[in-house]
């Protein structure tokens, strides 16, 4: 069902021993870089996307604000989520308009939380990918986001998100939202590229009087494939909650990390223990040699 | 079947919710060690396979606490602490040899089968409070997701440690022999009551103090 590949470099819940086929990892890493400062908020991206995707998200309702629709579903991979800044230094109302979807970490929580084998693999171009005849819909990739962005189909009880379109960057195009963003303010390409067009993009926001303007490829989860230039780069809170230092948690880091060797160690001491007492105490059983006089009464 | 001159040790209704119990459990553990250790994840095609055995799971799961709350019911009253309880504790290293110590005294439980009783129920309640946390689709949603998170862990954490105070469970029964036996037949012999709880066995006899 998957298209064959032999660059993947990580594939969720599988052994380090038994790794995924890697032999070609020697491919670029890609980026998305998403310029906040530039986009109108138009939706043509998410029009794009739902096109591409062959998505038909039901049609939802007006709750008063321009986010449309309201969040991010099993059959919306990308949202524009609108926030009103008053900005008390310039005394400007600012209207951040922030692209929504997956950010492609690094590091995936999503792949680490995952206990199904081969159902996320992360390509060696950067691409974290839901493989979704492998799906269980445990949704443990929804806790494990630092990002809170897979939902859980209600057709079909599966974890769907934004795939970044790897089945055009397979073929060398670019994402469709890209494609289609009518002012520019999406780029795609490798990601020291996109990190090389950012900082241009900074300098000239910084000239233009945004001291605070810079790159968002947050370090906590090893940098992501999608990437933010953002006026306010010092509060990415200000972008709909967008995380400051967004990290895996303690709780995911810690039931995928320490708790299964402990676990393990467990396991194999308390069986081992077993045999050790069995073979050197013997079975408890009753002395034959006493007398039991209340049965023969 | 009543034998002579044995004792029933386990009433039918308890050996059966026991049994029904420990198939429940079986499947349920099979499934929660196929997710938690990916290289035992071949342990889920006993329920039919991943996606089946995810759905199954957490209902299985709550089978065995009701299974369990009426175990309680029936058998709580003979694991309250008594003081007794810490001397056992003290003379472990002897209990472990097999040693018999006539100061013991046990009643029906010995203070080692209260610990796992009070064990499985804490961790049989844990792990229902925090399946319910995690349980896709029905109950998650109702949820903030750190709050999963925390479940996430504590769900595998006390999953973990019950299976580990079942093993223990399984062995000693395999290791004192007669106890099985105590849980199927539902009866033990005098002398097996006598040996290992003297104080339960002299209330059902009636005897005040049979040697």
């Amino acid at each position: 069902m998957s298209m064959q590949s032999q660059d993947i470099i990580k594939r969720s819940a599988t052994s380090a021993l038994t790794p995924p086929p890697h032999a070609r990892d020697q491919q670029a890493e890609v980026a998305k870089l998403i310029d906040v400062s530039i986009c109108i908020g138009c939706k043509a991206c998410q029009v794009a996307c739902s096109e591409w995707n062959d998505l038909r998200d039901e049609v939802g309702e007006n709750f008063g604000v321009y986010d449309n629709p309201r969040d991010l579903s099993a059959e919306t991979w990308t949202l524009m989520r609108f926030a009103e800044y008053e900005n008390s230094e310039s005394g400007k109302l600012e209207w951040l308009i922030r692209k929504d979807g997956c950010m492609h970490c690094a590091d995936p929580g999503c792949l680490k939380a995952c206990p199904s084998p081969g159902a996320i693999v992360q390509y060696a171009n950067g691409i974290v990918d839901f493989q979704s005849e492998h799906c269980i819909g445990c949704g443990y990739c929804v806790a494990g986001c630092p990002f809170n962005v897979p939902r859980l189909s209600g057709k079909d009880n599966k974890a769907y998100k934004c795939t970044l379109c790897v089945d055009r960057v397979s073929v060398g195009q670019e994402p469709s939202c890209v494609k289609t963003c009518p002012t520019g303010a999406i780029n795609f390409g490798s990601k020291a590229d996109m990190q090389f067009l950012a900082g241009q993009r900074v300098a000239e926001l910084n000239g233009r009087g945004f001291a605070n303007a810079g790159l968002y490829d947050p370090q906590g989860v090893g940098g992501t494939h999608v990437m933010y230039v953002l006026h306010h780069a010092d509060k990415p809170e200000l972008y709909h909650n967008l995380p400051k230092d967004p990290r895996i948690s303690t709780a995911i880091q810690g039931w995928k990390g320490w708790l299964k060797p402990i676990a393990a160690a467990a396991f194999f001491a308390t069986i081992a223990g077993t045999l050790f007492h069995y073979v050197g105490v013997g079975a408890q059983t009753l002395d034959p040699e006493q007398e039991d006089e209340e049965e023969q009464a | 079947m009543k034998r002579k001159n044995a004792i029933l040790r386990t009433p039918y209704t308890v050996r059966m919710c026991h049994w029904l119990m420990v198939v429940c459990f079986f499947f349920v553990a099979m499934s929660g060690l196929s997710w938690f250790f990916p290289s035992l994840s071949w342990l889920n095609s006993l329920l039919g396979g991943p996606q089946l055995a995810r759905i199954l799971h957490p209902f299985m799961g709550v089978l065995i606490f009701l299974f369990l709350a009426y175990l309680f019911m029936r058998l709580v009253r003979h694991n309250l602490p008594e003081p007794g309880d810490s001397k056992w504790f003290a003379e472990i290293g002897q209990v472990l040899k097999g040693d018999h110590n006539e100061e013991l005294d046990t009643g029906k439980y010995n203070a080692g089968q209260k610990v796992l009783f009070w064990g499985i129920m804490g961790l049989i309640s844990l792990l229902l409070i925090s399946g319910v946390l995690i349980w896709r689709p029905y109950f998650a949603p109702l949820f903030s997701i750190p709050t999963i998170r925390i479940g996430l862990f504590l769900h595998a954490l006390a999953g973990i440690l019950l299976m580990l105070l079942v093993i223990g469970h399984i062995y000693l029964a395999f290791w004192v022999k007669g106890s099985v036996d105590a849980m199927s037949s539902g009866y033990v012999s005098r002398k097996w009551a006598r040996t290992h709880h003297p104080r339960w066995y002299r209330q059902v006899t009636g005897k005040k103090d049979a040697p």
